[in-house]
């Protein structure tokens, strides 16, 4: 079945200047496998679409079961010089919560 | 063990956060972190203006307002209020509060040095572009490196009881009083990533207690007494992270994972100037009663180049609103942009970017909003930026017209026209150590 992210896991996001960073954790450590899984660098860059205008990296931080993706070139250049309301990417980790992610209901018991 | 405690996790962050941390309970270090990537070049102007100033100065009525409480209480501040004048920020703090010992730590200003660094053959390049500065070398406002938290514990182990520096790693706050009171080495690296990853964790003051934390965020108890972080930190390493009983928010391993993972990159190789901390290393354990202790740390040895951020003028910008009312807001805020963009074209006027959002339908998640049906009201936001200010100033009278030309029902217009501002750039580079030389003194 399909449930959006923000079922199993919480997020944080910030900026390096135009670089956005998303870190995913779950709230039940068993669901980590699902992150793996599901949550992939190629599906947060389609997820965002023409927002990200460069690559999406992902790294893993399994004792803290968690991800860490980075977002290049996704804040309209950054800091002081984006012309854009979110211009730090505050809330695009509150964006990918509601990413469909794809389970069986025995992961989630 | 030792308290350490963050009161500021920007210029401008909560003023009473400070005040209480000292009042409400046992700490022995209180760090400040006022310097975001922008503000030296707006410090750097001031300091143009005024050779006293320079420096964040909210600080130095803070410290005379805790002076008789530090001293009481046995309390140290370690801020890097000093911006790109640490000394004449010393001075001030002594003027206002005679009885502290004030020391500060210079060296990270390596703007007058530029010239130097270029003679020598350093292109610094652009970490995120890699452009080399002399493209924007004509336009740079300022440029600091980010120093270690050695010197800082150097100036602490002067005696001082308040501790200022100019641009410095975040984590360097914390990680200087662990490395003073602890007689930690420039070798010991598991023992500094330790203390980076309990300084990473607090730096942004109430992000780690359950500000801004996205999990279970409703069940937040008192946000409007929202306690700020405390670090309790062991010789060997291991850190508590907690806040003082009787605040609001809330210490849990979600809420300090949410800090770990907040504005990193490679979690493996977390780059400071003192060791690169191994963040995948770390074992995260909630005892309950908010604290959370982490341990495990590991980190290898200290990058060789330093981490310098520089910023440059990069032109003009401006951005300005209008609102419309149902029936078919998004419709008419998009007509009101086209008519806008249409103006704009027909005077010729010409822009690296023009940008429009619409709030309330998908300015802040572009492509992965939800859809919004029929909106009750949906605000236009344009903005434009470019290197001719005449333009962007132009841009600015372009928008309250539309009131009585464009669609009906326009709004939200009674701020007047957009300020046309200055376009401060980062940029963020890396110098070599050697020929690096932080140095303290005791301001009397």
């Amino acid at each position: 079945m399909k449930i959006p992210l923000a079922r199993i896991a919480h997020c944080r996001s910030g900026d390096k200047g135009d670089i956005a960073n998303i870190g995913v954790i779950a709230y039940d450590e068993r669901h980590f496998p699902i992150l793996l899984r599901e949550v992939t660098a190629e599906r947060v860059k389609q997820f965002f679409g023409e927002r990200v205008k460069g690559r999406v990296e992902r790294f893993v931080l399994p004792n803290l079961g968690a991800l860490n993706f980075v977002l290049y070139e996704a804040l309209g250049g950054g800091g002081t010089v984006s012309l854009r309301i979110d211009a730090q990417g505050k809330t695009y980790g509150a964006a990918l919560l509601g990413m469909e992610i794809e389970v069986h209901d025995r992961e989630l018991t | 063990m030792i308290r350490i405690a963050n009161g500021q996790g920007f210029w401008g962050d909560w003023l009473e956060a400070p005040v209480r941390l000292v009042e409400q309970g046992p700490i022995d270090y209180l760090t400040l972190d006022y310097l975001a990537e922008v503000t030296m070049s707006i410090l750097e102007k001031q300091r143009q203006r005024d050779p006293a100033l320079g420096y964040a100065r909210d600080f130095p009525p803070l410290v005379k307002r805790l002076a008789k409480q530090l001293r009481e209480r046995g309390v140290r501040v370690v801020a890097n209020a000093g911006g790109v004048n640490p000394v004449a920020c010393a001075r001030e703090v002594r003027r206002l509060a005679p009885e502290l010992k004030v020391a500060v730590v210079l060296g990270d200003d390596i703007f007058p040095r530029i010239d130097e660094f270029l003679a020598k053959g350093f292109e610094m390049r652009n970490m995120d572009t890699g452009e080399p500065l002399s493209t924007v070398r004509d336009r740079l406002l300022s440029a600091n490196l980010y120093l270690g938290a050695f010197p800082l514990a150097k100036a602490l182990a002067t005696g001082a009881d308040v501790v200022i520096s100019g641009r410095c790693a975040d984590a360097a706050l914390a990680l200087a009083p662990m490395i003073q009171r602890f007689g930690w080495n420039e070798t010991d690296w598991n023992l500094l990533a330790a203390g980076v990853a309990a300084g990473h964790v607090i730096e942004c003051g109430p992000q780690s207690t359950g500000g801004n934390s996205q999990g279970d965020w409703m069940s937040i108890p008192d946000f409007a007494n929202i306690g700020y972080p405390i670090v309790e930190a062991e010789p060997d390493g291991v850190c508590t992270i907690t806040k003082h009983p009787g605040t609001g928010g809330r210490v849990t391993a979600g809420t300090v994972k949410e800090q770990l993972v907040y504005e990193i990159g490679d979690p493996c190789s977390y780059m400071t100037p003192d060791v690169i901390a191994d963040f995948t290393s770390l074992q995260v354990t909630d005892l309950g009663g908010d604290r959370v202790r982490i341990s495990g740390a590991r980190g290898r040895e200290r990058p060789e180049m330093l981490k310098a951020s520089m910023n440059y003028s990069a032109g003009w910008k401006a951005t300005g609103t209008l609102v419309y009312s149902w029936p078919q807001a998004l419709e008419k805020a998009r007509t009101a942009d086209r008519i806008v963009r249409e103006r704009l074209r027909q005077l010729h006027l010409e822009f690296d970017a023009i940008e429009t959002e619409f709030l309330g339908v998908n300015a802040c998640h572009g492509p992965a909003a939800r859809t919004v049906e029929d909106p009750a009201e949906v605000q236009v936001r344009i903005g434009v930026r470019g290197r001719d200010q005449k333009a962007v100033d132009r841009f600015t009278r372009e928008l309250i017209p539309l009131v009585l030309s464009g669609p009906p029902g326009a709004t939200g217009y009674g701020e007047g026209r957009p300020p046309v501002r200055e376009v401060v750039a980062y940029w963020p580079t890396l110098i070599p150590r050697e020929g690096i030389e932080a140095r303290v003194e005791v301001v009397e």
